[in-house]
């Protein structure tokens, strides 16, 4: 399969980018290119011209930021999955970057491509909702931040605008009582996640006393278990739950899962996964 | 069309590529370098693995421009002097291939495994081939080879 033609220019810094975006609105980023590069070989995505930020390597980096780590959006998988900052004070970061498709993959796929895709059956994006993380996007106004919450918009699309960049995110730092875990389940070694978990649990002697749960693939984009926190909140045990992970959802069907299906899968999985963030 | 300068196992070239040619394309087509194949297409079988600055990538899933200033290495720059690279001769020992297409790409991606460390036990080295598929052979005898070399412990 070959892409349909199109321009390409190598971005030398995130203001040239900028500028080469504002110039041609029909010009789209290329990062890593392991969604995109796809998305253009299917002729899905036909844009006029790539922009290639995958020279940036300012934007490559795991940064100390106070409470928070700050990541570079360039930052690629594997990358994500190795640093000892992200592994001490946000492991649940790492060793989702590390549950990416398959190493090859992980060479080159970035984390802001990660998220600024929007894809429903993306792991990482449900791990920032799960954690409330941050979005930092420039464009031609200047910098604003997005809170996790308002980021990821629809199937395909987040708070990051035609002619902008996200140049990073940042997460918060997890204490001693905090407890994670992410699962998903997937048919294929290599594949995205037909329902994922993300949980973040704040205990007390083993016991849960809040947490944050957020579902993968469960709908157009990462869902909170709203219900699923309430109850923990009011002193249920993960089984108990568990039994609301899938209220207010509409997930789809499509080859490699019913609907039914899915919903079976984000309660067995928000169970566990609150299990073992709680121990 | 867009000029791009890569150095393909220790050869360097300067080409000029359409901003849409694949890597796998320029290697086989523009380089006539057919040992790395094409077998899904679509990002998931590993045939088409080789080593970009040392590290595994899919071909078929990256811009030749892309690869502009890089090194690379294919299957056809492992072996020295007449002399297998250790990884394509414990392929050999341990009938690790049947019909061979999946194999370019197999032991490219070992290469990279080993370089890592990241081969260090039988369970790393099944996790870490799980972007490479083989339809014939099985991956057992691929395991036992890639065991070997990395002089895995268990
Ligand atoms: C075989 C295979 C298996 C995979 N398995 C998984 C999996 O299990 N789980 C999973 O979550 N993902 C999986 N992926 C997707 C992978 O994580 C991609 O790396 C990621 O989705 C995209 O990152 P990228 O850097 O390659 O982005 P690109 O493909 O370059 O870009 C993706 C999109 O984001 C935009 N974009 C990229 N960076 C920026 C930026 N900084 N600012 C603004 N816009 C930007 C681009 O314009 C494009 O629209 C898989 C991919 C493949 C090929
Ligand atoms: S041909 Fe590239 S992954 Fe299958
Ligand atoms: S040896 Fe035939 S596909 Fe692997």
């Amino acid at each position: 399969m070959i892409p349909a033609a199109f321009d390409y220019e190598v971005a030398e810094s995130v203001e040239h980018a900028l500028g080469l975006l504002a110039a041609d609105p029909d010009a789209k980023v290329l990062a890593g290119g392991h969604s995109l590069v796809p998305a253009l070989k299917l002729r899905i995505a036909r844009p006029s011209k790539l922009v290639d930020i995958g020279r940036l390597s300012d934007l490559a980096y795991v940064r100390d930021a106070g409470s928070q780590v700050a990541i570079g959006a360039l930052t690629r998988h594997v990358d994500v999955q190795g640093d000892p900052l992200l592994q001490e004070h946000c492991p649940i970061v790492s060793m989702t970057a590390g549950k990416v498709g398959d190493p090859q993959v992980r060479h080159r796929g970035t984390i802001g491509g990660s998220v600024a895709h929007g894809d429903p059956a993306s792991d990482l994006p449900s791990v920032m909702r799960a954690l409330d993380a941050e979005f930092v996007i420039v464009g031609a106004g200047g910098e604003r931040t997005v809170g996790a919450g308002d980021f990821f918009t629809g199937v395909f699309q987040t708070a990051v605008g035609h002619g902008e960049l996200l140049t990073e995110i940042r997460v918060p730092k997890l204490g001693d009582t905090t407890g994670w875990s992410y699962l998903k389940y997937h048919r294929r070694a290599q594949d995205w996640a037909t329902v994922g978990v993300a949980a973040i649990v704040h205990r007390d002697n083993g016991t849960a006393t809040s947490a944050s749960v957020s579902l993968t693939n469960m709908g157009g984009t990462p869902l909170r278990a709203s219900a699923v926190e309430a109850a923990i909140a009011a002193g249920s045990s993960p089984a108990e739950a568990a039994v609301h992970a899938a209220d207010d959802t509409e997930p789809s069907t499509d080859t490699a899962a019913s609907a039914e299906f899915r919903r079976h899968l984000a309660r067995v999985l928000t169970e566990r996964a609150l299990t073992q963030a709680r121990a | 069309m867009h000029p791009v300068t890569m150095t393909v196992n220790e050869v360097r070239h300067e080409l000029e590529l359409e901003p849409r040619d694949l890597l796998v394309h320029v290697l086989r087509e523009q380089l006539s370098l057919t040992g790395t194949n094409v077998g899904c297409d679509t990002s998931s079988c590993g045939a088409c693995t080789v080593l970009l600055d040392g590290q595994s990538v899919k071909s078929c899933t990256l811009l030749g421009v892309q690869a502009d200033g890089a090194t690379i290495t294919t299957i056809e720059g492992l072996a020295t002097g007449g002399e297998l690279h250790p990884v394509q001769q414990a392929f050999h020992d341990h009938h690790a291939l049947q019909c061979g297409y999946c194999t370019p790409g197999m032991v490219m991606a070992a290469v990279s495994l080993i370089g890592n460390r990241e081969a260090g036990d039988r369970d790393s080295i099944r996790a870490g081939l799980e972007g490479n598929l083989c339809r014939c052979t099985g991956y057992h005898n691929i395991v036992e080879a890639i065991a070997e070399v990395a002089g895995s412990t268990s």
